[in-house]
């Protein structure tokens, strides 16, 4: 669904992605850990070209997304994202945050959106919450809205920029519960994050990541129980 | 006595000969010179930011040369606006450029409204640059493109952002109006010199206008209140 080939991404001197070749593919679960600075955000941002790669390519269903020929607005209404800190639009209502990218893209009637919103809305248990401003909200509840705003457009793969960082550790099980649920209905996911517990569990695929480049992947089973690298080995004595 | 003289005076200053008359003319004048060249300031101030911020947040490497260019003259045009004195530019509008047309409070509304730009710019720019740029990432990475995403989500932000900094803007507008004396447009502060020249009265004039100027700003204060309140619904916690 998503080739890597040979992705460079620099801030000024600073090379941050050191060329990543990978392949995600369709109903693949990729959890990418790794320490701070390892470029895993960047990697996922890179993904739908929230950051401009510097060298290499990505290929999105066949269509190379650095082309500048290719409609990226296009490629990004398949691809659902979920921030660390929400980004739910403060201006809007939750409804209104829901319904704004696919009527404005006329994708479907405001009517329609609606009835769609409330039912994603539902799934995560805040249908109460359609008219609140997302400032009245908590951060599990935020990040909950965030999740069903992403999927309100149908998207094919959702990427998770550490969904729960920023969540007070009381919540972070109510928003992980929406992810788990989203892998079980066969969501493509790639998710960047410090929830081990979760990598392990929903995971199909686990990427380690370190000094911008994957230097050891595997089922969770292998990477977790039998990690080969020695960064890997000394990076999961600390965090596990 | 003195109470007398002081009533004479007054009824000298405002009443006789319908004067009252002229200070509401006066009134008029400024207003419209001020209304409209907000709406001009607040037309070019948008323009300028807008072609500011798309400049600077081209990725690096795919600059458009267009872009440069239109971002230069703006930078000057600010840069010289906010460099020189309002009164100095209305006498180069009013003496130099525009040397053949008698209409002076077109003038006026043109070189206040051209002045007000530069600063409206800045006010925009920095609502603009103050909104968290999650907002628009968010915004981009549901599909939407970059004019939608400033039109619905980081505009109405950065306008709720800015609108103390632009009603004070509005203030000083309005006020700055006075100096269009220099150019012989005959606005409230003009009408008061005019009466003190036939009356030889100053104390009622004067004091009079600062009341009526300060009583049009503080219900500009209140309007820009209105408003802000009315913004602050999504801030409802």
């Amino acid at each position: 669904m998503i080739v890597v080939k040979g992705l460079r991404k620099s801030f000024g001197d600073n090379e941050v992605l050191c060329g990543i070749d990978e392949h995600i593919y369709k109903g693949e679960k990729v959890v990418v850990i790794g320490p701070s600075g390892s470029g895993k955000s960047t990697f996922l941002r890179c993904l739908n070209m929230l950051e401009y790669p510097t060298g290499g390519d990505l290929i999105f269903d066949g269509v190379s997304m650095t082309d500048p020929k290719s409609h990226i607005d296009m490629m990004r209404r398949k691809m659902g994202m979920v921030f660390q800190h929400f980004n739910l639009f403060n201006n809007l209502t939750i409804l209104n945050n829901m319904t704004l990218a696919p009527v404005q893209l006329k994708i479907r009637t405001r009517q329609e959106a609606e009835k769609d919103a409330m039912e994603l809305l539902d799934r995560v248990g805040l249908a109460d919450k359609a008219a609140a401003y997302p400032s009245q909200l908590s951060g599990g509840q935020k990040q909950r809205i965030a999740i069903v705003r992403a999927l309100a457009m149908h998207p094919e793969v959702m990427l998770f920029d550490e969904p729960t960082s920023a969540l007070d550790p009381e919540m972070v099980g109510e928003v992980l519960d929406v992810m788990k649920k989203l892998a079980q209905e066969g969501m493509t996911m790639v998710v960047v994050t410090h929830e081990m517990g979760f990598a392990r569990e929903v995971g199909s695929r686990v990427l380690f990541m370190d000094g911008g480049k994957i230097t050891e992947q595997g089922t969770p089973q292998e990477l977790f129980n039998h990690p080969k690298n020695p960064r890997t080995q000394d990076f999961l004595s600390k965090v596990l | 006595m003195f109470s007398e003289k002081f009533l004479a005076d007054f009824r000298q200053s405002f009443i006789e000969g319908d004067r009252w008359l002229l200070y509401v003319k006066g009134i008029g004048v400024t207003l419209q010179v001020a209304a409209v060249a907000l709406l001009l300031g607040i037309v070019l101030g948008v323009l300028v930011a807008v072609i500011r911020t798309l400049h600077d947040q081209q990725r690096p490497g795919h600059r458009n040369p267009v872009m440069g260019i239109l971002n230069t003259i703006a930078q000057v045009y600010t840069t010289v606006i906010r460099g020189t004195p309002l009164m100095v530019q209305l006498l180069i509008m009013y003496f130099v450029i525009f040397v053949n047309t008698r209409n002076a409070i077109g003038v006026a509304m043109l070189t206040f409204g051209i002045n007000s730009g530069a600063y409206v710019a800045e006010i925009i720019r920095g609502g603009i640059m103050s909104v968290d740029i999650g907002q628009m990432e968010a915004a981009r990475s549901l599909g939407l493109s970059y004019i939608p995403a400033m039109r619905f989500i980081v505009i109405p932000q950065a306008v709720k952002n800015i609108l103390p900094a632009l009603g004070n803007e509005l203030i000083a507008l309005l006020k700055d109006t006075s100096l269009v004396t220099v150019i012989g447009v005959r606005d409230l502060t003009k009408t008061a010199q005019l009466i003190q020249g036939k009356t030889y009265q100053a104390l009622f004039p004067f004091v009079g206008i600062a009341i009526v100027y300060l009583l049009m700003v503080m219900i500009i204060a209140a309007l820009i209140g209105v408003v802000e309140r009315r913004l602050a619904a999504s801030d409802r916690r």
